[in-house]
């Protein structure tokens, strides 16, 4: 499995080949939204909300043989591949890992003038909220 | 005689840019309208050449200034018919002109077990203050439903109307479905009963010709910034009779008579509510705006934008996905919709990689929304200098993103 680094790179040159092109960036954002593990409909409730986001989204992780399995959807399609994007970069690794990772892929994208300022506030939102659990399974760890 | 839309164009300097490489497509003029360089001239040249406070100043500039700043005042009696200029207010907005009149008339004449009627067609600006109002005061909030086509059931309003009914508060169109009420039936209905009406008239202002005496509306509220003028600058017009009646809104400088530590008499109308330093700049240069309307013909406007609505109504009807919302007879140029399986903040934002500026979401009107089971809609609204040629790139992009979602 490729380090948080390099899945970064690799998302980064998979934008670079789509160019300056705003219109297909976004289709593609919105077609890689369709490879998210379907989301537990029970678990579609308010306490899994991230706050901060204009679209809904949904966020849950739970720890498997030490590692953070995340599972998220949204009721917008943009925001389901800028979630598929995240849990690709930080799905499956160890608390530690996420915790240091520096997320800087989407500031290399360009992904503030693709989606705006609401939405990059949004994604700062869930980041902040996958690192909570992170945090919180490694206290668990730890204990 | 028709206008020549691109010589309008060329008035407006902000148009003529580019965004994400495409040029700039506005279609977002009922969130605010742009600004002919004519009143970005008069902005200026109040702060280069007669900048001072009006009203008692004795000299040459505050002179000038207040004779421009009363100037206006006379303009906007013009454009909506009304009887005198003491009877204009300068507010910041039509969220402060109804919330002005909520906490003066309304609190005065409006008492426990009163009723209040506005429509499900609301803004929330015209929705909160009157709950506001009705929790302090023990009144009650009545609303008229709508169609599915997003129309008034006038008779449902009948029935609603009764003498308890101590104010209407309705909107003159829809923001987020463009649909025109008639207004008339209802201000010459609530009269029957000893109701005042007043008018939200944000959207239509700038589109429909106003006559606030034949109309005989008791209070009109509306915004410049829709009308081509600066931002925060709002007209509350009221009959001078009810005006006279009310407490003053603001306590402060300019809406007294004489102050002494014992009582203060208060300064006749407008005056009395136009506490402290008004927003001198953009009340001059919102003449600029008003002659701009008045030199093309409200008329002829509306003409103009009519047939861009119902070109984009004819080229979207067919999209496959493509659903309407709002499909009133008598609309002013409001296309509101939603595309099958996809959110209006997607749709938005991929009109956006267009280059084309559009609204989305619940446009202040969430009960409205909750009225079509939607969480929002796609709001594209025409104005004067818009083309057909950006109509169809419009109808080009809602197709192409449609196909996305409805093979």
């Amino acid at each position: 499995m490729s380090s948080i680094k390099e899945t970064q790179e690799e998302i980064v040159s998979e934008f670079e080949i789509l160019g300056d092109d705003k219109e297909s960036t976004i289709f593609y954002i919105m077609e890689l939204g369709n490879s998210l593990e379907s989301f537990p409909e029970e678990e579609r409730k308010e306490e899994n909300l991230i706050k901060g986001c204009q679209s809904k989204v949904w966020l849950i992780a739970d720890e498997v043989g030490g590692k953070v399995h995340y599972q998220a959807d949204s009721n917008t399609d943009i925001t389901k591949g800028l979630i598929s994007l995240l849990i690709r970069v930080l799905n499956d690794r160890s608390p530690e890992e996420i915790l240091e990772s520096e997320l800087n892929f989407i500031e290399k994208i360009g992904m503030g003038s693709i989606i705006g300022s609401q939405r990059s506030n949004g994604l700062a939102s869930m980041i902040k909220q996958m690192k909570l659990y992170a945090f919180a399974f490694q206290t668990k760890q730890n204990a | 005689m028709s206008l020549n839309i691109e010589q309008i164009r060329g008035l407006f300097p902000v148009l003529h840019q580019e965004v994400h490489g495409k040029p700039l497509i506005y279609f977002d003029n009922a969130a605010t309208t742009q600004k002919p360089q004519a009143v970005l001239d008069a902005l200026t040249n109040y702060y280069k050449l007669d900048n001072s406070n009006i009203h008692r100043g004795a000299h040459a500039l505050a002179d000038r200034a207040t004779r421009y700043y009363e100037e206006t005042r006379e303009s906007v009696r013009d454009f909506i018919g009304a009887g005198e200029s003491a009877e204009i207010i300068f507010t910041k907005g039509t969220t402060e002109s109804i919330n002005l009149v909520a906490q003066t008339f309304g609190r005065r004449f409006i008492g426990k077990d009163d009723e209040i009627i506005i429509s499900t067609l609301e803004h929330h600006s015209n929705i909160v203050p009157w709950q506001m109002l009705c929790e302090e005061k023990g009144a009650i909030l009545r609303v008229i439903p709508i169609n599915d086509a997003g129309e008034i059931l006038f008779d449902e309003f009948e029935k609603l109307i009764s003498p308890k009914t101590k104010l209407v508060s309705i909107v003159h169109a829809s923001n987020a479905l463009g649909t025109i009420n008639p207004v008339k039936k209802i201000i010459d209905a609530a009269h029957k009963v000893g109701a005042k009406v007043l008018l939200d008239g944000a959207q239509s202002t700038s589109h429909l010709m106003i006559d606030v005496r034949e109309l005989d509306c008791d209070f009109l509220a509306f915004s410049a910034h829709k009308i081509y003028g600066p931002t925060g600058l709002g007209v509350l017009y009221g009959r001078r009779e009810i005006l006279e009646s009310m407490p003053p809104f603001l306590g402060g400088g300019e809406m007294i008579k004489e102050v002494t530590f014992e009582k203060t008499t208060y300064n006749d109308i407008p005056f009395k509510f136009e506490a402290g330093t008004p927003n001198i700049a953009d009340v001059i240069a919102f003449k600029a705006s008003l002659d701009f309307v008045n030199s093309l013909g409200k008329a002829e406007i509306k003409r103009h934008e009519d047939a861009l609505l119902a070109y984009s109504e004819e080229l979207t009807r067919d999209i496959k996905g493509f659903i309407p919302v709002g499909t009133a007879q008598d609309k002013v140029s409001v296309l509101s919709f939603n595309i099958n399986g996809m959110h209006p903040f997607d749709v938005g934002q991929m009109l956006d990689a267009n280059g084309i500026a559009v609204r989305t979401g619940h446009h202040c009107t969430q009960p409205l929304m909750k009225r079509f089971g939607i969480e929002g809609t796609v709001r594209a609204s025409f104005s004067v200098y818009n083309t057909k040629y950006e109509v169809e790139k419009l109808a080009e992009g809602i197709a192409k993103i449609a196909r996305f979602k409805n093979k």
